[in-house]
């Protein structure tokens, strides 16, 4: 049960219900032996519940388990492929993490053992906790669309899951490479996935792109839902900013992709038609990550139930799920929802820590999205558990205003970076 | 007495340490008006600005009786006790000024 990674297992072990119960001052609890808060996954839920957690109760001894050195945010992946940023824009480190306190380990969690609160690490080590955090994110169902596997996705990028930032790169690469006039095919799943406004700020910002460098280029979104968010309000930027540069074929006009050819660059639909194109950005179906599935936290859907107020997984108490991998709904996989989840849990797991009830929530969230240049729209959502699960606020929230609203769409591209800049400080900074 | 306890306490913190001491529902705002609060432009700072301003300025977006980009939509998600404890929190904090 004692790790050789943790510097306090011992004494947290024999001293995590005492120090819980008995000890008023932060300070003291620390120095007598923390409970022991383990984070795994270091994007927006994660690198958010650690920050927070080592502010916010410094009683509390918080290592965050992560396998990548750096972290490539999803978010604003779209304007690299814009040719607006690059992708150091968008890579965080956790340095300002460690100066904080918080110890950072660099290893994938291979299990998970929530009878003896212990997780089994790729390096070899057992890491021990008393209370854990999974913000482990989503996985690829490869072959979910036959033919996409892995080894597809080096050919026909789905740039959905940035990790070392690899794809986001091949993506950008095969805009470069094009030639004018030709297409880009993007396969969109059906709902849930993380991000859902993504794919359509992507196709939004390639045309950017094209319009620039290729303006004879066409984008084909074969899509497998027949409405998304923010629709009107893309639909009307795309028209007004790329005229018919964009064909968007939705799931009741035979838009699902069900099958592809990487070697020809072929997307094929539900009824057999078959689209060639030059570039090919193939969004495949989503479940929770890996870890979450086999630690048999996730249910039928793919996804973890979690309690709406603690996100502690159904299946395990003592592990609270954040992020894209639980089943959040209302709520969308938004960075933003991750961030603000991942304080309540935190919160929770403190309370909980002392014998207290977990506190009272709100969860919010905006989705900004870029539709080209100083044109940018919004979602907004305000949520409150109920007793079956969460709710949105009634008459709050919603989207942007439509019409002819230049400086609207120009200060929500503001906001929008202003957002990216605010949300990564408050996960990484 | 509590209300003032707390305060006291935030005072003493340093401000990383004092935002995390707000009131869960304040957390919203980190994601847009900086971390510290302190406004990343164009989003103004709410740190240090007084709490009358910052409740009557939530109170009006409510109302939709002041214009908005998007604070009507968000301040409409809040009741009056989150929105006087998020501006209590705030107007505790030092202003840092817009980055």
């Amino acid at each position: 049960m004692i790790s050789t990674l943790s510097r306090r297992g011992f004494l947290a072990a024999a001293g995590a219900t005492a120090a819980a119960t008995t000890l008023a001052r932060p300070s003291i609890a620390r120095a007598q032996g923390a409970a022991r808060l383990v984070v795994v996954g270091g994007g927006f839920g994660g690198a958010s519940a650690a920050r927070f957690a080592r502010l916010a109760y410094p009683w509390l001894d918080v290592t965050l388990v992560e396998p990548q050195a750096r972290f490539v945010t999803c978010p604003y992946g779209n304007l690299v492929l814009a040719g607006r940023l690059g992708m150091d824009d968008i890579t965080h480190s956790y340095d300002a993490l460690r100066a904080r306190g918080v110890r950072v380990v660099q290893d994938w969690v291979d299990g998970i053992d929530p009878i003896a609160k212990t997780l089994r690490l790729r390096g070899g080590a057992t890491l021990g906790y008393d209370r854990a955090i999974l913000s482990p994110g989503i996985a690829l169902r490869w072959g979910a669309i036959e033919g996409y596997d892995e080894a597809a996705s080096q050919v026909m990028p789905h740039a959905w899951v940035p990790a070392d930032g690899s794809q986001t790169r091949l993506l950008r690469r095969q805009l470069e490479a094009m030639d004018d006039g030709g297409v880009v095919g993007i396969a969109i799943p059906g709902n849930p996935f993380r991000c859902p406004p993504g794919p359509y700020e992507r196709i939004g910002m390639i045309a950017e792109y094209l319009k620039k460098h290729k303006p004879r280029s066409k984008i084909l979104a074969l899509d497998a839902k027949d409405a998304f968010s923010k629709q009107a309000l893309f639909q009307d930027g795309w028209k007004q900013l790329y005229g018919d540069m964009i064909e968007w074929v939705p799931l009741s006009k035979d838009g699902r992709v069900v099958r592809v050819d990487a070697a020809s660059r072929t997307l094929e639909t539900e009824f057999g038609v078959k689209h060639q194109v030059a570039v090919a950005n193939v969004i495949p179906p989503q479940s929770a990550a890996r870890l979450a599935i086999d630690a048999g936290l996730a249910d039928a859907s793919g996804w973890v139930p979690v309690d709406p107020r603690t996100f502690e997984a159904k299946a395990a108490p003592g592990i609270h799920v954040v992020g894209d991998a639980n089943n959040g709904a209302p709520m969308p996989k938004s960075g933003f929802v991750a961030n603000n989840t991942a304080k309540q849990a935190v919160a929770s797991a403190a309370a909980l820590l002392r014998g207290e009830a977990p506190p009272e929530a709100v969860y919010f969230n905006t989705c900004y999205s870029h539709v080209g240049p100083e044109y940018g729209i919004s979602i907004v959502g305000v949520f409150r558990p109920t007793a079956t699960g969460i709710a949105e606020v009634a008459n709050s929230g919603g989207v942007s205003p439509r019409g002819d609203l230049p400086e609207q769409r120009r200060f929500e591209a503001l906001y929008a970076d202003a957002w990216y800049r605010s949300i990564t400080e408050d996960a990484f900074g | 007495m509590r209300r003032e306890a707390a305060l006291a306490l935030t005072l003493l913190l340093t401000p990383a340490a004092a935002m995390a001491q707000a009131p869960l529902a304040s957390q919203g705002c980190l994601g847009c008006h900086g971390a510290d609060a302190s406004g990343v432009t164009p989003v103004p700072g709410l740190a240090g600005r007084p709490a009358t301003e910052l409740v009557a300025a939530m109170t009006a977006f409510r109302a939709n009786e002041k214009p908005a980009t998007i604070m009507g939509r968000i301040a409409r998600g809040y009741t009056d006790a989150e929105i006087a404890a998020m501006a209590a929190h705030f107007a505790a904090l030092p202003a840092g000024g817009n980055r």
